[in-house]
Formats: C-alpha cells, sequence, structure tokens
C-alpha cells in the first residue's frame, strides 16, 4: 500500500511538473441528486490537481435519459473522455466493436488486481482477458432505511426486521404516515423484489433465478413467497405518491413515511439533510435477516481517443479514482463502499459499516447487471411496476409472468 | 445525353430542380433510406449496435406477446380517437365563437393560442402538478369542504390516458381554433347571406354548408394533429413517465426505451416497423386522392 | 328600456364595423342581444381561465418560497413574493458540477436556433415554391414522402441520423444539429410553403414568364414580396420547435454547445434533497420566454399566415 501511496504521489508531482502535457478531459455521468453531486466532486478535485481540468458532462434524470446520449456520441465518433456505466454488461458492445480504451496495461502497472475487492467487480470490467473499465464503489440494493421519529409517531417501537416492519405498517397508517415509500420508477419497484427474494428467499436463489435463469425455482414455492411479501409491500405502499428515488428518501427523511427500501446511495441523502444513523434513522442491511449483499455499482469506462494528451489525462483519471484517499472521501459522500480492500475506514459512519461487516462475513452476490442483459431486466422491471400498480393482478399471475421472463431472459 | 428534340425530359425546370435538391436528398436518404434500414435491421437480433444477424420474425413475435406493447397500442388508440375528435370540434367550436364579431377577439385568441409556444415537457410539468392529488385541483376542492372529492387521474391506471388527454388538448387545441378561423374566414360572406334569406339555422348552416367548404383547412388540421399523434413522448415522460406501472405507456416511448434502455435495436425496430406501416396504410391513400391522375398548371 | 337596446345594438355594432374592417364575416348577428352576448362573453371567459390556469399556476409558484408551497395548495397567490427561485434558476441552480442554471445554455440555444430557422426556412419555402409553380416529375412522389416523413417518431430516426451525421463528418458540431433540425421541420414547412404559393393568383407567375422571369427571378422578385404572413408562421413554427428542442440538441452536439432545455430537464430533474418546484417553475418561464416573445410579437400575423397557408390546398 505505500509503494502505491508513494507511485500516486510520484506521479502527482510528475503530473504538476510537466503540466504541458495536461489536458481537457470530458466526464460524463448521470450523478445529479445532492449526495452524488457532492460525491463526484471529489473526484474532479482530484483529478484537477493533478493539472488536467475535470470538464463535467452531468446529464439529469438517471441511466435511461443519459444512456442514449452516451452512446450516440460514442458510436457516432465524438467520444467523451470517460464515461460512467453500470458495471457489468451495459458496454459489452461498445468494448466488442472496439470503440472502448483496453487499460490492461495500465491495471498491470497498477497492480488492480490486487486492490479491487471483491475481484468479481474487476472481473466485470474484462472481456476476452483485457480490463476496459475502472470500478469505483460497491453499492449493494439490500438495505431499508426506517424513520425512527415516524415509528415513535405511531407508538411502536423500530422494528429490526421485515417481519416487524410488516406488523408495523397499520399502526403507521393509523398515525398518517406511509408505511413503504416507494417511487413510482419502475426499476425501484423490481428492486423492492430483488431485495425481498435476495434477504427473505437467499443468495442460493437469486443466483439459480437471476443467475442460471431457472424458470423452474422461479415458478416455485419459494420464489412465491417472495411473491406473498411483495404483495405486502404493494400493500404498503400503496398511498406513495412519488416518482424519483430521492423523494421516496425524502419521505422518510421528514418523517412522513416509515421506511423506503433503497440502495446505499439513499444514505447520501440522510446525510444531506443532517441526518444521524441510529439516532434520527435506523438502517438495516438485508432487511434485518439475510447474510447477502449484492455488489453492484458504477465504473467508468475510457473511450477511445486520438488525441495523445487526452489518452494521457484519461490514465491520470483512472488513477485517481482508484487513489485510496478519493476513494475514501468519494464513497463517504456517496453513501457506497470503497472498492480497494486496503483503504482506511474509520471515517465511515454505522450503517457503512454494517455494510462492510456484511461484506467480510457473509455472501458477497453479484449484482443484477453483471447477471442479466437489460434487456430483461427491463422486462422485469415492467411486470412489476405493473404489479405494483394493479392491485387486481394477483400474486400467482404476477409469478407466472415473471417465470416466463426468466425463462426467455439473456 | 438527352437529345436536342427532347430537351424537356431533364433539362425541364432545371432550376427547379436543383432547388429541390435538399428536398430530394432528404426524403431520400433520411426518410426512405432511415425508415428501409430501420425495417431492415428489424428482422434482426442487434443490441447496443447495428449487426446484420437475421432472426426472421422473432422480433415481431416478442413485440405482439410483450403487454407493454399492446397496452401502448391501446393508448394510442385511446389518445388518438380522444385528441382527433376533442382538439378539432373544440377547435371548431372555439373558431365559430370568436367568429361572431366579438370584441377583444385579437386578447382571447392569444389566450388560446399560448400554449402552443410552450413545449411538451413544460406542458407535461405543469400539469402533473396541477392534477397532483396532494397539492393541485384534488386539495383545493377538498380545502373547500368537499372531503370526498376524488381527482387523480395521474395516480389512477385506469384513466390514467385521460390526464394526459388533458394536457395534450390544452396545448393544441389554440393551433386547431386558428386554423379553423382562418378557414371561416374564407368563406364567401354571400354564402352567410344566402342561407339567411332561405331561413337556415345557424347550427345548419354550419354542418351542412360551411364544414364541407373548408375541406383544406380541415386536412391541414388533422395531419398537424395527426403527427402529434404518433410521435406522442416527451407529454407522457413529462407526465407520468409511462406509469403508474405501465398504464400511460405509448409507442413512441417504448420504441425508444428498447433502443436505448435495454439495449435491444431489433426490437426497437420491430416496434418503429409497426408504428411506420399504419402510417403508411393512412398517407397513401391520402396521397393517392391528392395526386392520383389529377394535372394542375407548372 | 326598448330605446336602451337599441342604442346599445347601435354602439356595438358601430364599435365593430370601425375597429374590424377586414374582420370577422362569420354569422353576422342580426342584433347584438345582450342574453346572447353574456352566454358567448361568459363560455369564452370560461374557456379562458382554464387556459389561463397553467399560467397563472406557474407564475404564482415561481414567487413563493419552499416553505410556503409545501404548505398551500397550487392555486392560491403568494403570500410574500420572493425572486429567489429566479435567480436561482438564471444562475446558481447546479447539475453536477455545474452551478450556473440556465445563463449557460441561453446563448447555445441561441446559436443553434438562428442558423437551424433561417437554413430550414429558406429550403422549405424553395421547395414549396417548386412544388407549386414549377412541378416536375417525380415532385409528388417526394412530397408525398416528405409528408409522410412528418409522421415518424424521431425516436426512430436518431440512430439513422447518428449513423448518416458520422459518415459526412458532421456529428457533435453544431453544422450537423442545424442541418438535423432543417430536415426535420422540412415536411411540415414544405406544405405550408407550397400551399400558400398554390393559392396566389397563377396570373401573377404567368405574366412574369412571359416578361422572360426565370425560376429565381419569380421567387426573388414576385413571390417573396408577397409571402411575408407564410413566413412569420414558418418563423413562429421553427423558433418555438427549435427553441424547445431537448432530444437533438442533446445527442447531436457536445455539453458545451448544449442548449438551454438541457438545462432546464437538469435542473426539472436533478433532485437535491426536496424537489423545488418553485425554482422548477421559474426555470420553466425562462426556457419558454423567448418563443411566448416571439409568438404574442407576432401573434396577428401568425393568423393571417396560417389563414394563407392552410385554406387554399
Amino acid at each position: 500500500m505505500t509503494s502505491i501511496k508513494a507511485f500516486l504521489t510520484a506521479t502527482t508531482v510528475l503530473a504538476a511538473a510537466t503540466a504541458v502535457q495536461a489536458a481537457d478531459l470530458e466526464v460524463t455521468h448521470w450523478w445529479t441528486s445532492g449526495g452524488e453531486a457532492a460525491a463526484v466532486a471529489e473526484f474532479a478535485k482530484a483529478f484537477d490537481a493533478t493539472g488536467n481540468k475535470w470538464v463535467d458532462g452531468a446529464i439529469a434524470g438517471g441511466g435511461n435519459t443519459a444512456r442514449p446520449i452516451m452512446i450516440s456520441r460514442i458510436t457516432g465518433g465524438d467520444p467523451m473522455g470517460a464515461t460512467q456505466f453500470n458495471h457489468g454488461r451495459q458496454a459489452e458492445e461498445l468494448v466488442e466493436a472496439g470503440l472502448m480504451r483496453d487499460l490492461t496495461d495500465l491495471a498491470e502497472q497498477e497492480g488492480w488486481r490486487d486492490i479491487v475487492k471483491p475481484a468479481s467487480l474487476l472481473e466485470s470490467c474484462t472481456l476476452d482477458g483485457k480490463i476496459y473499465c475502472v470500478p469505483v464503489n460497491i453499492h449493494s440494493w439490500e438495505w431499508l432505511w426506517l424513520s425512527n421519529k415516524a415509528f415513535e409517531d405511531a407508538g411502536v417501537p423500530v422494528p429490526q426486521n421485515w417481519d416487524e416492519f410488516v406488523a408495523a405498517a397499520p399502526a403507521l397508517e393509523k398515525a398518517g404516515k406511509v408505511p413503504l415509500a416507494v417511487g413510482g420508477q419502475p426499476w425501484q419497484i423490481h428492486g423492492v423484489f430483488r431485495v425481498l427474494l435476495i434477504s427473505l428467499a437467499g443468495a442460493d436463489i437469486y443466483q439459480k433465478v437471476y443467475g442460471e435463469k431457472d424458470a423452474e425455482v422461479a415458478a416455485g414455492p419459494e420464489v412465491a413467497k417472495i411473491f406473498k411479501a411483495a404483495d405486502d409491500a404493494r400493500k404498503m405502499a400503496a398511498k406513495s405518491n412519488v416518482q424519483d428515488w430521492n423523494q421516496a428518501t425524502n419521505l422518510v427523511i421528514t418523517d412522513q413515511a416509515g421506511g423506503q427500501i433503497m440502495g446505499d446511495w439513499a444514505q447520501g441523502e440522510f446525510q444531506v439533510a443532517g441526518e444521524v444513523a441510529g439516532q434520527d434513522y435506523t438502517c438495516l442491511p438485508a432487511l434485518g435477516v439475510g447474510q447477502a449483499l449484492e455488489t453492484g455499482g458504477d465504473a467508468f469506462y475510457f473511450p477511445l481517443l486520438d488525441d495523445p494528451e487526452q489518452a494521457k489525462a484519461q490514465e491520470d483519471l483512472a488513477r485517481v479514482m482508484l487513489d485510496p484517499k478519493v476513494q475514501v472521501a468519494f464513497n463517504l459522500k456517496k453513501g457506497s463502499v470503497p472498492i480497494r480492500g486496503d483503504v482506511d475506514v474509520n471515517a465511515a459512519n454505522d450503517c457503512m459499516k454494517k455494510g462492510l461487516t456484511l461484506l467480510a462475513e457473509g455472501q458477497a452476490v453479484p449484482s443484477q447487471e453483471q447477471l442479466m442483459s437489460q434487456d430483461s431486466i427491463n422486462q422485469i422491471n415492467d411486470l412489476m411496476a405493473e404489479f405494483f400498480s394493479t392491485p387486481s393482478m394477483t400474486a400467482e399471475e404476477a409469478q407466472e409472468r415473471f417465470a416466463d421472463i426468466v425463462g426467455s431472459a439473456t | 445525353m438527352p437529345q436536342q428534340r427532347r430537351p424537356n425530359q431533364l433539362f425541364r425546370n432545371l432550376h427547379a430542380k436543383v432547388a429541390a435538391i435538399p428536398m430530394i436528398l432528404t426524403a431520400t436518404i433520411v426518410f426512405v433510406g432511415g425508415t428501409l434500414w430501420t425495417v431492415l435491421y428489424s428482422f434482426t437480433s442487434s443490441g447496443l449496435l447495428p449487426r446484420l444477424n437475421f432472426v426472421g420474425l422473432a422480433q415481431y413475435e416478442r413485440l405482439w406477446s410483450t403487454r407493454r406493447w399492446l397496452v401502448s397500442v391501446e393508448n394510442l388508440a385511446i389518445f388518438g380517437v380522444g385528441k382527433m375528435v376533442f382538439a378539432l370540434v373544440i377547435g371548431f367550436v372555439l373558431a365559430a365563437l370568436l367568429d361572431q364579431k366579438i370584441r377583444f377577439e385579437n386578447t382571447f385568441r392569444t389566450i388560446l393560442l399560448y400554449p402552443f409556444a410552450l413545449s411538451f415537457i413544460v406542458t407535461g410539468l405543469v400539469w402533473q402538478w396541477i392534477l397532483n392529488p396532494d397539492f393541485g385541483v384534488q386539495s383545493v376542492v377538498r380545502g373547500l369542504g368537499w372531503e370526498s372529492f376524488s381527482f387523480d387521474p395521474l395516480y389512477n391506471p385506469d384513466i390514467v390516458i385521460y390526464g394526459i388527454l388533458i394536457a395534450a388538448l390544452w396545448q393544441t387545441t389554440g393551433l386547431v381554433m386558428c386554423l379553423m378561423l382562418a378557414g371561416l374566414r374564407g368563406i364567401d360572406e354571400d354564402i352567410w347571406k344566402a342561407a339567411r334569406v332561405d331561413g337556415i339555422p345557424m347550427w345548419k348552416t354550419y354542418l351542412f354548408i360551411v364544414i364541407p367548404m373548408m375541406r383544406p383547412v380541415l386536412i391541414t388540421a388533422l395531419v398537424i394533429i395527426a403527427t402529434a399523434i404518433v410521435k406522442v413522448y416527451d407529454l407522457v415522460v413529462a407526465q407520468t413517465s409511462g406509469g403508474p406501472g405501465i398504464a400511460s405507456e405509448v409507442p413512441a416511448k417504448y420504441v425508444y426505451d428498447m433502443m436505448f434502455s435495454s439495449q435491444n435495436l431489433g426490437q426497437g425496430f420491430a416496434a418503429s416497423t409497426m408504428m411506420l406501416l399504419s402510417v403508411l396504410i393512412v398517407v397513401i391513400p391520402w396521397a393517392y386522392l391528392e395526386f392520383g391522375g389529377r394535372k394542375r398548371h407548372g | 328600456m326598448a330605446d336602451v337596446a337599441a342604442l346599445n345594438t347601435a354602439g356595438v355594432a358601430a364599435d365593430a364595423v370601425s375597429k374590424d374592417l377586414a374582420g370577422p364575416r362569420g354569422a353576422r348577428p342580426r342584433r347584438a342581444i345582450s342574453r346572447r352576448n353574456v352566454f358567448l362573453y361568459g363560455t369564452l371567459f370560461v374557456i379562458s381561465v382554464y387556459y389561463l390556469l397553467p399560467l397563472y399556476v406557474m407564475i404564482v409558484t415561481s414567487l413563493k418560497g419552499m416553505p410556503e408551497i409545501r404548505l398551500g395548495n397550487v392555486f392560491s397567490p403568494p403570500m410574500e413574493i420572493t425572486f429567489e427561485p429566479w435567480v436561482k434558476a438564471w444562475a446558481e441552480a447546479c447539475t453536477g458540477l455545474n452551478c450556473d442554471g440556465l445563463s449557460r445554455g441561453f446563448w447555445n440555444s441561441v446559436q443553434i436556433t438562428v442558423p437551424s430557422v433561417i437554413l430550414s426556412i429558406a429550403i422549405a419555402s424553395l421547395n414549396g415554391y417548386a412544388l407549386a409553380n414549377w412541378r416536375f416529375k417525380g415532385a409528388d412522389v417526394f412530397f408525398t414522402i416528405l409528408i409522410f416523413g412528418a409522421f415518424i417518431p424521431y425516436q426512430v430516426m436518431l440512430y439513422p441520423m447518428v449513423i448518416i451525421l458520422r459518415e459526412i463528418g458532421l456529428y457533435g458540431s453544431l453544422s450537423g444539429l442545424v442541418l438535423v433540425h432543417t430536415i426535420f421541420g422540412m415536411p411540415i414547412l414544405t406544405l405550408l410553403f407550397r400551399n400558400y404559393f398554390t393559392s396566389l393568383p397563377e396570373e401573377l407567375f404567368k405574366a412574369a414568364r412571359v416578361d422572360g422571369a426565370g425560376f429565381w427571378g419569380i421567387y426573388f422578385k414576385i413571390m417573396l414580396p408577397m409571402s411575408l404572413p407564410i413566413f412569420v408562421v414558418a418563423l413562429i413554427i421553427q423558433i418555438t420547435g427549435i427553441w424547445n428542442d431537448f432530444l437533438f440538441g442533446v445527442v447531436y452536439t457536445r455539453p458545451e454547445s448544449y442548449p438551454m432545455t438541457v438545462q432546464l430537464n437538469n435542473i426539472v430533474n436533478s433532485v437535491q434533497g426536496v424537489k423545488e418546484y418553485n425554482v422548477n417553475m421559474a426555470a420553466t418561464l425562462l426556457t419558454g420566454l423567448v418563443p411566448l416573445i416571439v409568438y404574442f410579437a407576432s401573434g396577428k400575423l401568425f393568423v393571417r399566415g396560417i389563414a394563407a397557408g392552410a385554406v387554399k390546398g
């Protein structure tokens, strides 16, 4: 670790000394919420310190708004310097088409294979033995965020697991709260379902359904239980009239809702609002019952550029993103876990520590983006959104269609 | 080379042909070329990037067994019929009202037309807000004492498409009204005089004499409304993002999401091809009626 | 009583005549019966309220502070007027790291809109002129294709356009975007111009030909001076259309030349904690201001131009 640090310092000095070589690098991403923007500023700060200039190309509206623009730019022959994707299979074809830069040399030089933990993150960046992206954080979906005050108002203790939460729902409703805040966008509803699946049915079932696309398991009794739980969830969320995930988080922050199932990035919003973990809000990883966390996250890809100065700047940026200090600073703001096993996380708060412990002890499962094509994920998104908004659709019916999608998934 | 005896085959209207080159290029390369390209790739399994690995009709089979597409088509049908009928009727009635020699005609016309200057995104946002049950119309009416009043079209899957229709009509009827008003002003004053002399009631004059005379303006209005219907996308995204659930999805959004979010170009192209096909079914008979055999000056 | 009614009628009629010589020629009212007028103006008033309501909501909301918005309903007037949302929307709102609000995109929008509007109108008017007065073999076919093109959802053409622009080397440049706007504005504009030029008296055209004027001579000396109204219509349609465009602006250019609507999307879709409705509304109004001003300024010509272009088919 010290050697890496020394090396990084050296490169920083080198970059500063040869400032002539510095370049402006356009970086596109869709991180625009409060916590996300604060996190991305850490990258920009560190990158600017190398003498280069971070040109911010933020596009609001989430990946689905931003991705078409990024892909058009890259395939249109006018690529940006670096771009965010969820790591996994989103950029696979761009890599296959030879539009992305091969980072293998840099990775070997810097020893990425040794420092990136869990190793599956770098594997997702690898195609035919070559590394094409830089993972920057670990996000896990399996978190239940609870407002302590909301439960106090309802006169019930703060739940410690999913079942207690479901049991507390009537009291919350009586107190005029929405028990479960769920944003109306399909990906969020699918997230709720997947969290229930991984936490309540376990990692094996998840692997069989999402990894092996086993339609029989998807139609089986284990998953049927999850659909029953999802049925509870949709009743608890019936009065939640928001679209964006952070609006739903805001319902929890302002104690109008009991809780929200959302990935660890929601933590950034609690922090921006000045809330303290344990005191104002409670976090339950894996819904307080499970052991497994998804380890997805974001990665940066570097399109192939002709300009040598910009190519050099790309390398600088890749290094900066994996710098131990920057990793900690970025991930604290973002609410995610650093991708290096060797960084100092004393600064981490209660929730992040819980997550780190669970990741160290429990099973880390690959994220949906690593297992399934975006096409299949979107089909499940649509199904879940329909299930949640159509009270007349039974859990059995939904499961049947779910199994169909899983059976034909890629 | 054309022979001297028949110079007017190629050189006739040469300047007109030169001037029309941008149009010819646009029509052939972009519209025809783009359409053929789209149709071709709809038979492939292209993902993020177009590739020629043919899979026959697989994309179409999947398309027509996808619930979201079926919901989209149904929504477009409801939205299309609703928008066409209401835009034409309301537009015409408003134009007829403004045509009654009223005072402040300019003011009224401006008020009715200004929404056209706003984009669909803006329109969608404002109406999303007015229709929001927590602070919009519903909460105001409840605040007045009618506690059980319920009006939340954007949050009710059964009627959400009508919520979008309200906003769409607000944006478009002004323009339709203007077209109609222009059409009414083009009707000869003598027609009205004759009708009055014959003692024909006003509504009958409008229905049986004036409207048939307004055929050109009606067609222009029809084309403008129809193109807007087929393309409806921004409004839905801004108002509901297709929700609740998939209740307000529309075909153009399906195409966009398939191409860029699901990274399944083949499926997106199959959906586009179905849309273009239905447009062709309407446009070709129209063109035949418009140009078939009829020759004009030139 | 009767006298008073008669007096009123006369007054209204005189007024109408003096004000509106070329005005409405529809069903001339036999008498300005007050009950009829009450109904007429009453209806128009109610409809106007419906049309103005969203504008009212936007303005009122943009002048409120956030605490007030959380309390009240959307229709109540602001208790305390604040211009802070406007300032924030114009100069401070953040997306990602850029916190300079809409001001960032304003000049870009101008730079995109001006050449796009000029080029698209110039080309479409020539198309219309050629189609109306110099019909060549096959012209109808191309015109039909254009009308078909008017129906193609932009999303479908996004990808082919990326390829076309890449092949001619205009991808990511301002000229590329101008070209895209010209192409997609062409169908409706050509339809308008064609119908307008067809409606001009044919004798003018024939006389000019007898005098020996050619294609360009007739266009510049005869057609252009007579076509102000339709050019105003085209201007308005194009300025509002191009100014409000988000999709093409964001896909076919680079961040340094993103139009204002991209910032609008970013402001409206970037939620920093709470949705700041007042800033959203101010941003919305600011973005819509340019087309609104253009529209209000030329409203009268607009109707006249549409009349000329649409009626005679």
